[in-house]
């Protein structure tokens, strides 16, 4: 693949993409009353986490990435998702 | 009879049988081809060896020995001469050969890459990963272990493994035999087997070549007897009769020592019959075949697609308790009812316990046979079964009826027919949302067709040009409760779609309600009561009195009785025209709906007002007075608008369309006028002075400034037609009201047709450079590229005609292709969606437990309850509190709606569309028969 220098991040179509510190990743999950493997999941390997990577430092599996986006109907939607292992090819 | 669970079942693990397992569970072994002797007896360890099972009545089976239906059947099994491959395991076995070493049979990969593999998988596991995830993983490693050229373990320097497709393994180039290939599945470790995504605890690699071979009981390939008494035998059985045949074959080759080359072409030839036993499709050999040329089902074949086992006898299975017939309409019933005929009644059955209290009722009832003849006219129920205590079942008939009711006992259940206020499901075809099958009320009847309240129409989709439904008697309380609650008609009125009502007045009883309300007509006293007569309401109001003393009733104080004591609304009827400065209450038109404390001051009541999918009233009515009240208006406001059609009379022909003369030749002239604009366009074209759209090549904007001309034309034609058809014709009430058709269909048959187009385009395929030889080539007028200048009633030209067809033909393929297309759809998108449940706290997960999504609809609304799709309707509530004080500020009469989630794409989508606005004419499709 070509590394392109374009942000995905930037992108309108793109919701925010944020790590949660391993204290809030706790708060979360007690707050929704869910173990971790319950959350819905994110490749490392995705733009986005690749990005975030570039910020925090390398994120290991495991952590959550809290998704703010746009949604029809509600007007912003917090959702949670948890880092899973990359796939090749 | 009761039937508890013993057993629960914990969990389901596939895997793959060791040969060990197959001989074990082996009921016999079956060594030779042959099924029955010349006496037509099963011959021991053949394939249809009566230790197998038994399939003929009468007889016992050899190993469990019980009876047909009792017995389950038993395996068997084939040993074979040599080891052959599995064709459903042959990704597996390359997986395997490849990604570990030749020699030592060790994985290709040192200890401590494979330990850390293995605590990835268990990463996977720990977060949530499911099967698929771990397959992923474990492919990942073969990837990895066969890159590696030498062995880690013992040096050995590896062979590159390619499948010949779909059985033969090459090393290098060299044919590796199913020995070999065995041989080499023996040699990996357990140890190395748990990375590669394998439980060596319950498999073992090399089971995947076959040395035995499981023969299925009878139970599963039955043989049938013809009538003429040769016997007939299941594609699997004369699969199995090759595989032994060739196998005696090998093992006497084999053991006499014949050359290698014999040996080696029998071998093959099992394998094909072994592979074509388990999968008669295999892509690379040719599928074998019975006598007749048909090729066998062999087992995938039983499993696989619609009709396999999984699609058409796992998720879909055949009922009893259910009938199906033609429907046909009733206004007279409720729309929570269903007008079920006597033959049908008399057929389909519901279990009643017997008990103290009903034991009387029931005698008398089985005395009554099982076809008991009308009691003064009236249906009465009978009983076709009664079932003892200990579980036997007795017909009830003519003959017997009398001596089985003197024997009822307590504890015994009855199977008495179908009577009034039974509980059903109704269903039609294709089942697209939960509103094609809901619970109605039974209402036994005569003649021979299901009947229903019109209102239902719109939810099922159904029609009464042939169609036919289908009906379930529901068989214990708790299922009549559940579909009480949840799947009654009256709950379903608002539907998930789009939040508003699905179920509501159609076709004539608009027409009706407009005929009642519109500019408030009186009603002499026979007409009131004759209207008023069906329909339910407290006290008849006081009549008003006319100039020559007579009493009479308005239209608006009828209407005014069937409405909550309260209610209150206002909106604008369907025939509003939308003028600029809205007179309100003293519309000409009387299209400004009022209706405060349940009286109707003002507003004519149509589409808008108690229509299906529109339908202001009833939404309103649903929403804030709940689904019982619904019903009763519903039920109500069919029976009065019935009633007022019928009071005035309302028919309507093509006469309707009739316009003067006048007007028929200013339309000819308005359209000869275009046709010459369009010639003169064109002109301007070929000389190069036509201004050039931005964005469009000069050929594109001659099209789009002939398109936008000519629908002006057709529009127009309309218009001018339009003047001379009033609010006093029946064909313009039925289009405005909203009742059937539009103003559209009324100009094509009273002014012009218009442009016909495929693609959105004019017509222009056909010959060379011209749509019809009749016309010059190149010829870009108006008449050569499919303008139809005449009108429905005035008549075709032949050439009009034909591009009217091309245009027809192409709404009939859309529709074709959509519904196909649609249905693929929804299947991956039920297939996708249905394990998904609503959780307690709000949650969307799937059966696994998982969260797919943190809040139903990222709002949480559930869109039958919601206003349109939204969580509430401000102004609703606002009217609510301030009263009429709120109109100021909401000015609901300027607010155009738009849609549930309406998106910026959305929008541009629709501009698009206006801009090529085109004329495609309705099809009615489905009708008599057709399905």
């Amino acid at each position: 693949m070509v590394e392109s220098n374009f942000n995905v991040l930037e992108h309108n179509l793109v919701p925010e993409h944020y790590l949660l510190s391993p204290e809030d990743a706790e708060k979360v999950l007690a707050e929704l009353n869910i173990t971790k493997d319950q959350l819905p999941k994110i490749r490392r390997g995705d733009a986005c986490v690749k990005l975030l990577e570039n910020i925090y430092g390398p994120i290991p599996e495991g952590s959550i990435i809290k998704i703010i986006r746009k949604s029809a109907t509600a007007e912003a939607f917090v959702t949670y998702r948890l880092v899973i292992k990359e796939v090749k090819g | 009879m009761m039937r508890g669970v013993s057993k629960r079942i914990g969990s389901i693990k596939f895997s793959i049988l060791s040969p060990e397992e197959i001989r074990k569970m082996s009921a016999t072994k079956v060594i030779t081809a042959d099924t029955y002797d010349d006496d037509g007896f099963p011959i021991d360890m053949g394939l249809m060896d009566p230790h197998l099972g038994v399939i003929e009545p009468g007889l016992r089976c050899k190993t469990c020995g019980n009876k047909v239906d009792e017995c389950p059947g038993h395996f068997g099994h084939i040993d074979l001469a040599m080891p052959v491959i599995h064709v459903g395991l042959v990704k597996e076995i390359k997986k395997l050969l490849q990604s570990t070493c030749k020699s030592c049979g060790r994985l290709l990969m040192t200890q401590e890459e494979a330990a850390e593999k293995t605590k990835q998988m268990e990463m996977v596991e720990e977060l949530g990963g499911d099967a698929i995830d771990y397959r992923i993983l474990a492919k990942d490693l073969a990837k990895d272990a066969s890159k590696n050229a030498v062995c880690p373990h013992c040096g050995e320097i590896q062979g590159k493994i390619t499948l010949d497709k779909p059985t033969t393994f090459r090393e290098d180039g060299h044919k590796l035999t199913p020995k070999e290939v065995r041989e080499r599945l023996e040699r990996i470790p357990d140890d190395d087997l748990l990375p590669l995504g394998i439980d060596p605890a319950s498999c073992r690699p090399e089971w995947m070549v076959l040395t035995a071979l499981a023969v299925p009981p009878v139970t599963v390939r039955p043989s049938i007897t013809l009538e003429s008494g040769d016997r007939s035998e299941d594609d699997l059985t004369h699969k199995l009769v090759d595989v032994l045949r060739i196998n005696q074959r090998l093992r006497e080759n084999r053991d006499a020592g014949a050359p290698q080359l014999i040996v080696e072409d029998l071998w093959e030839l099992l394998q094909y019959h072994v592979t074509t036993y388990y999968d008669n499709q295999t892509s690379g050999i040719p599928p074998a075949r019975h006598r007749s040329g048909r090729p066998l089902k062999t087992l995938v074949q039983r499993l696989k697609g619609k009709e396999g086992r999984f699609r058409s006898n796992l998720s879909g299975k055949r009922v009893n308790f259910s009938a199906r017939t033609v429907i046909s309409p009733d206004p007279a019933l409720s729309i929570n009812e269903v007008g079920v005929p006597y033959s049908a009644a008399r057929e389909l059955t519901v279990p009643v316990r017997v008990t103290r209290a009903n034991i009387e009722v029931l005698k008398e009832m089985v005395k009554r046979g099982n076809n008991p003849p009308l009691e003064n006219g009236k249906y009465v129920p009978g009983v076709n079964y009664v079932i003892r205590s200990d579980g036997r079942r007795m017909k009830v008939t003519e003959r017997n009826a009398e001596t089985i009711a003197e024997g009822l006992e307590l504890e015994y259940i009855i199977e008495r027919h179908l009577m009034d206020k039974d509980v059903v499901l109704f269903n039609r075809q294709p089942s697209l949302h939960r509103m094609s099958m809901m619970a109605h009320t039974v209402r036994v009847m005569p003649w021979k067709t299901f009947r229903f309240n019109l209102c239902v129409c719109p939810p099922y989709n159904a029609d009464f040009d042939g169609d036919e439904m289908n009906l379930h008697v529901l068989q214990s309380d708790e299922a009549r409760a559940e579909a009480l609650i949840l799947m009654r008609v009256q709950e379903h009125i608002l539907s998930p779609r789009f939040g508003g009502p699905i179920i509501g007045a159609i076709h004539d009883h608009i027409t009706g309600s407009f005929l009642l309300t519109h500019k408030n007509p009186r009603f002499d006293e026979e007409d009131t009561i004759n209207i008023l007569s069906k329909v339910k309401f407290d006290e008849i109001p006081e009549p008003n009195f006319d100039e020559n003393g007579n009493k009479y009733w308005t239209g608006y104080q009828m209407f005014s009785l069937i409405l909550p004591e309260d209610f209150r609304i206002t909106f604008k009827s369907s025939i509003c025209r939308h003028c600029q400065t809205c007179l309100k209450e003293n519309c000409d038109m009387d299209a400004y709906v009022k209706i405060r404390n349940g009286q109707h001051l003002c507003g004519t009541i149509d589409e808008n007002a108690i229509g299906a999918f529109k339908g202001k009233i009833l939404n309103k009515i649903a929403h804030d007075y709940g689904s019982t009240e619904a019903k009763d208006f519903l039920n109500n406001i069919t029976k009065l608008a019935i009633g007022a059609i019928m009071a005035r009379g309302f028919t309507t022909g093509i006469d309707d369309e009739d316009i003067p003369i006048e007007a028929t030749r200013q339309i000819e002239e308005m359209l000869a006028d275009s046709v010459t604009k369009v010639s003169e366009l064109v002109e301007a074209y070929r000389e190069g002075i036509l201004e050039q759209l931005p964005g469009r090549s000069l050929d594109e904007t001659l099209e789009v400034e002939v398109m936008k001309l000519l629908g002006r034309a057709r529009d127009e034609a309309g218009q001018i037609a339009g003047r001379h058809l009033g609010m006093e014709n029946p064909a313009v009430i039925m289009a405005r009201s909203g009742a059937r058709a539009s103003m559209l269909n009324l100009s094509q048959m009273a002014g012009c047709i218009g442009q016909q187009a495929v693609r959105g385009e004019r017509l222009s395929r056909g010959y060379w450079n011209r749509t019809l030889p009749h016309f010059k080539k190149g010829d870009l007028g108006a008449e050569a590229k499919g303008f139809v200048q005449n009108s429905y009633k005035s008549g075709l030209t032949p050439t009009e005609f034909f591009f009217h067809s091309m245009g027809g033909r192409e709404g009939l393929v859309d529709t074709a292709v959509r519904t196909s297309r649609s249905g693929y759809m929804q299947r991956r998108l039920i297939n996708a969606l249905e394990d998904l449940k609503l959780k307690q706290d709000g949650t969307v997960r799937n059966t696994a437990d998982m969260v797919i999504q943190l809040k139903y609809g990222e709002d949480g609304v559930d869109p039958t309850r919601s206003a349109s799709g939204e969580a509430l309707d401000i102004d609703d509530i606002l009217t609510e509190v301030l009263g009429d004080e709120a109109e100021i500020i909401l000015r609901i009469e300027e607010k155009k709606q738009t849609g549930y989630a309406t998106m910026e794409q959305d929008l541009m989508e629709a501009v698009v569309e206006d801009d090529l606005e085109m004329e495609e004419p309705e099809y009615d499709l489905g009708g008599g028969g057709e399905d």
